[in-house]
């Protein structure tokens, strides 16, 4: 299973990485492009907008179906990877390096809650069963 | 998930399952849905060969001296168009109101002797009603299904080569089947077929020999290909699926399908009276996105004689633009442009007509 260690999780299937500056990189994971299949269109959030944590903030879709993104925790979307927008089968090629979009978190103890990579893989492994 | 125990298989599951494919529950039966990658099978169906198991469908015989007059009134098409055996003939089956009880094909195969074929999720009030009809009329005929077959699909430009390649001997076939007819080989019922747009075939073998076929048409180069690209195919092609464009509930004359409904002959079908009866007041159009997104079914369109919905929608990899097959007002013409709501917008789309994609090439 591609989950790597040094990444976050959110039961929803996004990974988040934490930089060194605070703030969060956010894509879907290697297990959400396998469920989804070709991604044909992704739409980000608007950099600025304000997100409350598990707010609906992205839609990827592949050919079979659409699919909502939630933000991980609340906190100002500073970026949206408009390459990955133009682009959308770069997230089948490699998931973790396919962002699609960074917040600056609100809140720090929302970020210590994310899951780390072995709860999330027993998420989804328990999805499969 | 559901329950895995319950889903039924057909005789190629194991081949499937080990050739990598990713497996879900298609309405009861556990179908492949993708082998990799959707689109490149897509793709591989323009421009080569595919191979699609549909052993889920069900072929289904009838016999007995009345089968033609049997078939006259249980449906919309007209089975007289069936005077040579092989000849194929697309025919909705309707119900008293007028609605869709299946779409089939019936194969004229001699007098006493038609063959069809169901869709799978339909298969079991298909011959219920068949059975009903059969006794109503006393046609005294015998209905019989037959599960002991497989199908499989080979599609693209490069069929022929391949079927030709895997089963030695069918190249005298080949050289001189026609669209929409089928020859038996043996055992074997090949019928010049599909459901992609594309030149090809569907081949019912015995279910015990399937699998074999089924190597031998990889080896002369068919590609496995999944239900999900079967059916962005079946879309760019402008062909109704059942259950999504029409159903119990829809006309024939509101689904694209007027051109398989004879009323030219006195005939008297089931669903004549009412179809006869109704005001048609919608159409089913093709639709272009314009704006960036992906058409859906049952989202809502907007036009300027009041609101429709899409009954298939997808990303056509043809096209690289999303399509669609929707039900809106009569007296939208092509070229119109027309909106539709995508989750909080509303984006432009083109009435076109379709099909989209014929034989590889883009129609739009």
């Amino acid at each position: 299973m591609n989950i790597p260690a040094d990444l976050k999780y959110t039961p929803s299937h996004e990974w988040v990485r934490i930089e060194a500056d605070g703030t969060l990189t956010v894509g879907i994971t290697h297990h959400a492009q396998d469920l989804l299949g070709d991604m044909v269109f992704i739409e980000g959030p608007a950099v600025g907008r304000a997100l409350s944590k598990g707010e609906e903030c992205a839609v990827v879709e592949s050919v079979k179906a659409a699919s909502d993104v939630y933000a991980p925790v609340s906190g100002e979307v500073i970026a949206a990877n408009g390459d990955v927008e133009s682009s959308p089968e770069q997230v089948n090629k490699d998931a973790y390096a396919a962002w699609l979009f960074k917040i600056k978190p609100a809140d720090a103890g929302e970020v210590a809650t994310l899951l780390d990579a072995t709860a999330y893989e027993k998420l989804v492994v328990a999805d499969a069963h | 998930m559901s329950d895995q125990t319950a889903l039924k298989l057909t005789p190629l599951n194991a081949t499937h399952r080990e050739s990598g494919a990713k497996m879900v529950d298609f309405g009861g039966w556990d179908m492949p849905v993708n082998y990799g990658s959707q689109i490149e099978e897509h793709h591989t169906v323009r421009t080569g060969c595919g191979l699609f198991d549909v052993s889920h469908m069900l072929p289904l015989d009838i016999k007995g001296a009345q089968v033609r007059a049997f078939l006259r009134r249980l449906v919309a098409n007209n089975v007289d168009k069936l005077q040579v055996p092989g000849k194929a003939l697309y025919s909705c089956m309707l119900n008293e109101a007028g609605g869709v009880i299946d779409d089939l094909i019936i194969y004229f195969m001699d007098e006493s002797w038609f063959r069809l074929v169901v869709n799978a999720g339909t298969a079991e009030k298909d011959l219920a009603w068949m059975e009903k009809m059969n006794t109503e009329w006393d046609m005294g005929l015998t209905l019989t299904p037959r599960r002991d077959l497989a199908m499989i699909a080979i599609q693209g430009p490069n069929a022929t080569q391949a079927l030709n390649e895997a089963l030695p001997g069918v190249d005298s076939i080949t050289a001189n089947l026609k669209p929409f007819n089928a020859a038996a080989m043996g055992e074997m019922f090949i019928a010049r077929t599909g459901y992609t747009g594309e030149d090809g075939y569907e081949v019912m073998v015995l279910a015990k020999s399937a699998p074999y076929f089924w190597k031998a048409l990889v080896e002369a180069g068919g590609k496995p290909i999944g239900l999900g690209a079967r059916d962005t195919l079946r879309l760019e092609a402008g062909m109704n699926l059942y259950g999504q464009d029409m159903d119990d509930t829809t006309s024939p004359l509101e689904s694209g399908l007027s051109w398989t409904v004879d009323m030219k002959t006195e005939r008297d079908f089931v669903g004549r009276a009412a179809l006869e009866k109704s005001e048609i007041t919608q159409q089913l159009v093709g639709l272009l996105l314009l704006d960036k997104g992906v058409l859906r079914g049952h989202q809502k369109v907007i036009t300027k004689h009041g609101a429709g919905e899409i009954t298939s929608g997808s990303f056509s990899p043809t096209l690289q633009q999303s399509i669609a097959l929707a039900r809106i007002p009569l007296g939208i013409a092509p070229g119109e442009e027309v909106e539709v709501e995508i989750r909080d917008k509303k984006l432009k789309a083109k009435v076109v007509k379709y099909p989209f994609v014929r034989n590889g090439k883009a129609l739009i």
